[in-house]
């Protein structure tokens, strides 16, 4: 078996019949997340083809700066999503440049170097594996670095009494903020950790499951699936280690005074 | 043996703070909540930012590390906070001075205690003592006695006071009751609307 089945548009809507079904549930129940069910499903739909579009593109033309230019927009787009999902992401540029900034640091890197001296591909950047792999490693980063700067600014702001308490003592930012830092890295890294931990057991990886359906080998499979998720836990460590850093860092001013107005209010 | 000088203090809507506390001397402040007396405390000791000028002896504050600055002029806040399990985590265990806990009514075990089992008035008196530990050069306390009873209010008070004596150590000090100023203080002054006034 080493062809793929090919989907129809019909199979597809055999397939969102389901998500219609559980948009009727749903609204039957009074959840108030039919519209968004909805949205989210059509959101999928018009992603993801247009994702199959540019790709096919960028595949035929190999083009470095194109490449360049749509892992710059990958990175930008899960730069937003992680500010929106934090509760009180820091006011201005800095609420986007944090985790953005972590995010391309750690995801690039990582990415690069797995590129250049593992998976070797001619030449190094060819868009059929740059740009899956650095996907896969921005969607985890980004849930990784999101977790941690929500449960740092929560905590920080939930702890204020405590961390002056520590500065009154003489204690310098780093230590009035350590135990909080710490608990927003073990935070960001428990998703990955679950996720290594469960990884063949209980669940087969999302790329594993693509591969063994377009009809790789399972073992090949199985050795693309470990590499991923040793970028990923790489990547997402990294970029968590950095924005929570960063972020730790941001929420202190040059007197090492806690200045908790750098954040968000939250609306309503 | 150093003078506290605060000139020009002003935080949003409190100020211009002038003040001028002496080695040895107490000096109390009352003042309705919410006047800015806390405030106040807080930017003395550099914990929230404010205009002015703050020095020790001759040193101005922003020419020390912020740490050290609150070590020497050490705020004692109104609600203590405590995020180890045990008493003694809080403590370095090295420079401990015993006879001060004996003072205050506490064995050596007490730094055993669980945290979340201390009482408020134990947590207070514990909180003063973790502040006396870092062997400050000025005190800022923010009712120290606010949770204890009488008689432990007089023991504390009675220690605040030999320190100052016996130190020369200046304590701004706030509190509501009359009947402790009258027993502590060197002078008295008020919070009214933002600005410091002597109490007549």
């Amino acid at each position: 078996m080493n062809s793929v089945i090919p989907l129809s548009a019909i199979d597809l809507g055999i397939a969102a019949s389901l998500v219609v079904l559980l948009a009727l549930l749903t609204w039957w129940l009074h959840l108030g997340i039919s519209r968004r069910l909805l949205i989210a499903a059509a959101r999928t739909v018009v992603q993801l083809l247009l994702l199959g579009l540019v790709l096919k593109y960028l595949f035929d033309s190999s083009n470095p700066a194109l490449i360049m230019l749509i892992a710059f927009v990958m990175v930008a787009v899960a730069g937003r999503e992680v500010m929106v999902r934090q509760h009180r992401p820091f006011k201005g540029a800095w609420g986007y440049g944090l985790g953005t900034l972590s995010m391309f640091i750690s995801s690039f890197a990582i990415t690069i170097f797995s590129l250049s001296l593992i998976v070797s591909p001619e030449p190094w950047y060819l868009p059929q594996y740059s740009i899956p792999l650095l996907g896969m490693m921005l969607g985890n980063t980004m849930t990784g670095v999101a977790l941690t700067m929500d449960s740092l600014t929560t905590s920080a702001w939930q702890q204020r009494a405590v961390i002056e308490q520590r500065l009154m003592l003489g204690e310098d930012w780093r230590s009035a903020i350590r135990d909080i830092a710490r608990q927003s890295l073990r935070t960001g890294m428990i998703p990955i950790l679950n996720a290594m931990a469960a990884a063949g057991i209980i669940s087969i990886p999302g790329m594993m499951t693509g591969q063994l359906l377009s009809g790789s080998s399972p073992f090949e499979a199985a050795k693309y699936q470990i590499l991923i998720m040793f970028m990923i836990a790489a990547g997402t460590g990294f970029a968590a280690v950095m924005s929570s850093w960063f972020g730790a860092k941001r929420l202190f001013d040059d007197r090492q005074r806690l200045r908790l107005e750098r954040l968000t209010v939250p609306k309503g | 043996m150093s003078i506290l000088t605060i000139k020009d203090l002003t935080i949003a809507h409190v100020g211009p703070i002038n003040l001028e506390l002496k080695p040895g001397e107490i000096v109390c402040l009352s003042g309705a909540s919410g006047s800015g007396k806390s405030l106040m405390l807080k930017a003395i000791a550099d914990i929230i930012p404010a205009s002015g000028s703050l020095s020790l002896g001759d040193i101005n504050s922003i020419n020390v590390l912020a740490p050290i600055w609150r070590k020497q002029v050490a705020l004692l806040p109104a609600e203590s906070q405590w995020w180890h399990d045990t008493v003694g985590e809080h403590f370095k265990l090295a420079n401990l001075d015993l006879e001060l806990f004996q003072q205050l009514g506490f064995a050596r075990d007490c730094l055993d205690w669980q945290t979340s089992r201390c009482s408020t008035g134990e947590k207070q008196r514990l909180a003063l003592l973790r502040t006396l530990a870092n062997k400050p050069k000025c005190l800022l306390l923010d009712e120290p006695t606010g949770s204890l009873d009488p008689d432990n209010t007089l023991v504390v008070e009675a220690l605040l006071k030999t320190l100052a004596t016996q130190q020369q150590i200046p304590i701004l000090w706030v509190s509501h009751s009359h009947e402790q100023i009258n027993r502590v203080a060197n002078r008295h002054l008020v919070m009214r609307e933002g600005k410091l006034v002597t109490y007549e």
